[in-house]
């Protein structure tokens, strides 16, 4: 049995596309905290600190957009709601670095504010990690499978899914909002220390959390690539092309795309789990539908159903965010809002599909 | 604040009466309107007053609260309506007085001063003026008093806000006076007011049968306000003794106490009911260019927002244009708004219609992700043009102030305005689409687009309209959210979710299904946001709306046969 799973290990990648895989691993895990630690500041190649940071929080968001990309690019269900699942899962991680901050005793100010002395219930389990841990893919993969297994069931789909999911982060937006919902209203969490005994803003842990998010995109990205090269994949090709033929074939469609569905949102959840320490705060600003929307242009800019095109696509928008609303903030909007309208005109299969229509073109030329 | 406020209402009323009369009224006309109306309201001192009368108001020339007290307390025995200015001065802080202890009252228009007793014109030149003490006390026993010398007045509106007050705080000195006045009494409102001031005094009273009658009186009217003074007449004393002697009057107080609550807790429905109604047709009004879009053409329109957002601000231009050109019609802005609103928005729908929605019929998904960056490109240049700050709207005047819809119940009446709107625009829409060629030609391609196509229907032309139309309607309802809602670019953004629950909710591809969704919505969150709150409302009204979905995915009124089919 271990030989096989290793050779179907095997199979995810043609062999230059292993070599590819290996030459990116090598430069997200060796390359980049290398020109951070040795080579020298002054050196033109010397990435700083807050780089490094930077680099982790988009692979975090690279995160959210493979997730993304498995549960539209392949099983065709568009969720304008994977916001909230980044959320929680930002949210779980930001609750226990907050007991961390009252470790000693005491309690922050906006459960004062509600009139009591002592933490609520649902707070007092997250002083232990491995409980954190735990919700991390618990709480975004049960809300999901509940949400889902409805939805599936009674076979909402298409743009009408994507309607309620947009509903779903739009009502725990203003469930989170609320100051006596007892995870700090709008301000949200903030002004965390530690994680685990060490700082979180010291920079050896701030480079800790970068490979952490590196290794877990690295992880979830062979994941995800097995399933889509599985016969599981397969099926869940075949349900996004045509759901009733595969009905009419004797499979049942909802157990597919719940499975798929809840894991695509316990990615979803580690995403957010692992950007908050290193962003410093979470907020119901997060869970806004229009937070939703923009990570599905990550995917779309990238091309659906396939999972580099999506890791490409958040890649590719928040590099330009970043230097962009720093250069000309008042243009971000103006160039967010033509990406939309250009890539769904001009670029149906994304700049992936783009790529390979230029390397076919040689080919033939 | 407060005083000032209630002073002004029925000047405010009488100002707009006058000024639906004048038909001209600009910005500083009205205040013209206001201030005359203030004059009426407090009779001009020009005639010079009555020799007891002036001996009073001379008392107000002192810095002594206790003399300036006394004076209003003999004003008061007077009950002579005259000196009725002098107490207006001096509670907007108008009254003066000089080194000759002459007492002047400072006009509130042109700002010159009048001799309170001469009402002759004083130059200021060469006075040295100081106020009569104005303290708390002063201004509480102040009140009831120009209350009590207005109910007289020829004014309803005057004779109203004094019973108002009367009602609230009547002193025991009135009784003779406040019968006389409810004698006299021909409006009902002002005739309930002051039975609630008399029987409030009669509660008092050493006669268990004057004390009956005066519960009973209360238990008539229903006055929510004299429950706890009722409430007082069922007491025990320490000794387990009832306070009140008469059995027969426990009764009444009793009885009276159960129809006040029965009458509150119908008031309470009424009002849930006229809110939600109110929060409904804004939903409605949201909703209604969502439903031709989305719910006939299937057209996910994420920038729905913000062809409200447009309509809205068309109005505002149309607003300012109105100021700037011809301001003797400003009153009218709302109704040129209107058709303006529809026709911008419509073109602005058409636009997009024809750049990008027309490339992606067949990609619904794709058509969300464009129109929502449409919606983005839209808020953006807003906020290039007019600015991040939400622009000022100022609503016509008789479209603001209220409308007593029952005891207890009023309503704004921009509120009530966007009701009738909302009616107004679903029987446009219905008009439009059952009684016009366009109308018929839609229906058509929406059913049958091939078998439309053969009949030599350009379905192309067709989808064009629909859309235009779709998004003037969506301009109407901006035009509405305009009058009650700040105006910035980023007021569509708070509609489109609800919009689309409501589309859902009532059933695409039929319109009526949302008229029934979004005034059901509005009513059922008015009568969950008591027990709840409004955002806990908000977010029930979700959740039911998400499970309401699994179980009925074709929304209320679900389509039946062929066009049913996905």
């Amino acid at each position: 049995m271990r030989q096989l799973f290793i050779t179907r290990i095997a199979t995810l990648h043609s062999p230059l596309g292993w070599l590819l895989f290996a030459l990116l691993v090598a430069a997200v895990l060796v390359l980049m905290p290398v020109l951070n630690r040795v080579v020298p500041p002054d050196s033109f190649f010397h990435v700083p600190n807050w780089a490094l940071t930077l680099m982790g929080r988009f692979l975090c968001l690279a995160l959210v957009a493979l997730a993304l990309d498995l549960i539209w690019g392949y099983t065709g269900i568009l969720s304008l709601g994977h916001g909230a699942f980044f959320a929680l899962g930002g949210y779980v991680m930001g609750m226990h670095l907050t007991r961390n901050n009252f470790a000693d005793g005491g309690v922050p100010n906006f459960i004062q504010f509600l009139g009591q002395s002592d933490w609520p219930w649902f707070w007092v389990p997250f002083q232990w990690f491995w409980f954190t841990a735990l919700m991390i893919l618990l709480v975004p993969g049960v809300l999901a499978f509940v949400f889902g297994f409805f939805a599936f069931r009674s076979r909402v789909r298409g743009v009408y899914f994507a309607i309620i999911t947009q509903a779903l982060t739009f009502a725990m937006m203003l469930l989170f909002f609320r100051t006596e919902t007892g995870v700090g209203g709008d301000t949200g969490l903030t002004n965390f220390r530690t994680l685990l005994g060490f700082s979180v803003r010291d920079a050896d842990t701030r480079l800790a959390l970068y490979l952490i998010s590196g290794l877990a995109l690295i992880l979830s990205y062979l994941l995800c690539r097995f399933i889509v090269t599985s016969k599981l994949g397969r099926v869940l090709t075949a349900i996004r092309d045509s759901e009733s033929r595969v009905r009419f074939t004797g499979y049942n469609p909802l157990r597919y795309k719940l499975f798929v569905w809840t894991l695509s949102a316990m990615l979803c959840g580690l995403a957010g789990a692992l950007y908050v320490p290193q962003t410093g705060v979470i907020n119901p600003g997060e869970m806004a539908p229009a937070q939703s929307i923009e990570m599905a242009v990550w995917v779309a800019l990238g091309g659906r159903g396939t999972l580099v095109g999506a890791l490409a696509g958040a890649g590719i928008v928040n590099g330009m965010k970043s230097w962009v609303t720093a250069v000309y903030p008042d243009l971000w909007l103006y160039f967010l809002g033509a990406l939309f309208v250009f890539v769904t005109l001009f670029l149906p299969r994304g700049v992936v599909g783009l790529f390979d229509r230029f390397f076919k073109r040689g080919g033939q030329a | 604040m407060s005083n000032l406020r209630w002073l002004l209402m029925p000047a405010l009323c009488l100002a707009l009466a006058g000024s639906l009369l004048a038909d001209e009224p600009t910005a500083e006309e009205r205040a013209e309107a206001l201030a005359d109306a203030e004059q009426e309201a407090a009779p001009g001192p020009t005639d010079g007053l009555a020799d007891d009368t002036a001996e009073v108001v001379r008392q107000f020339a002192s810095s002594r609260w206790q003399d300036v007290r006394d004076a209003i307390n003999a004003l008061a025995e007077l009950g002579d309506a005259d000196g009725l200015p002098v107490l207006l001065a001096l509670q907007d802080r108008r009254l003066y007085y000089d080194q000759d202890e002459r007492v002047l009252i400072e006009d509130p228009l042109d700002g010159e001063l009048r001799d309170a007793i001469s009402g002759a014109s004083v130059s200021r030149d060469g006075l040295e003026l100081s106020e009569p003490p104005l303290t708390n006390p002063i201004r509480r026993s102040l009140r009831p008093v120009i209350g009590q010398l207005q109910i007289f007045s020829d004014d309803v509106n005057l004779r109203r806000a004094a019973a108002e007050e009367l009602a609230d705080r009547p002193q025991a000195a009135m009784l003779p006076q406040l019968q006389e006045a409810l004698e006299q009494e021909t409006n009902a409102e002002v005739q309930r007011l002051l039975r609630i001031a008399v029987a409030r005094l009669q509660l008092d009273a050493d006669d268990p049968e004057v004390r009956l009658d005066a519960v009973q009186t209360i238990g008539e009217i229903r006055s929510s306000r004299l429950k706890g003074t009722l409430q007082n007449f069922l007491r025990t004393d320490d000794d387990g003794e009832p306070l009140e002697s008469s059995a027969e009057v426990r009764q009444a107080a009793q009885d009276a106490i159960t129809a006040i609550e029965r009458r509150e807790q119908m008031a309470r429905f009424f009002s849930d009911l006229v809110y939600g109604l109110s929060m409904g047709s804004v939903l409605l009004l949201a909703a209604m260019g969502l439903a031709i879009i989305f719910g006939l053409m299937r057209v996910i329109n994420m920038a729905h927002g913000e062809l409200l957002m447009i309509g809205a601000y068309t109005t505002f231009l149309v607003q300012n244009l109105f100021a700037l050109h011809m301001p003797q019609f400003f009153n009218f802005y709302l109704v040129a708004a209107v058709p303006a609103a529809f026709l911008v928005t419509g073109a602005v729908g058409i636009l997009m219609e024809r750049g990008v929605i027309r490339f992606l019929y067949h990609r619904p998904l794709e058509t969300l992700l464009a129109t929502w960056g449409i919606s983005l490109l839209l808020i953006q240049s807003m906020r290039s043009i007019f600015g991040a700050q939400n622009v000022r709207i100022v609503s016509p005047e008789w479209f603001s102030g209220s409308v007593q819809l029952m005891q207890g119940v009023s309503l704004s009446t921009s509120r009530l305005g966007v009701i009738l709107f909302a009616f107004f625009v679903v029987a446009l829409v219905w008009l439009l689409m059952t009684r016009t060629r366009l109308g018929l030609e839609v229906r058509a391609v929406m059913q049958n687009r091939q078998m439309a196509a053969a009949m030599g229907i350009s379905a192309n032309r067709v989808d064009m309209w629909t859309f235009g139309a779709g998004a003037g309607v969506a301009g109407l309802g901006g035009v509405a959210l305009s009058q009650i809602v700040n105006v910035g670019p980023e007021l569509g953004q708070a509609y489109i979710v609800d919009s689309f629950m409501v589309v859902v909710l009532g059933g695409v591809g039929n319109i009526f299904g949302s008229v029934f969704s979004a005034l059901g919505l509005g009513v059922f969150s008015k009568f969950l946001e008591p027990v709840t709150g409004a955002v806990l409302a908000k977010i029930f009204l979700f959740a039911a709306i998400i499970v309401f979905i699994q179980w009925r995915p074709q929304g209320i009124f679900a389509l039946k046969g062929r066009s049913a089919e996905d």
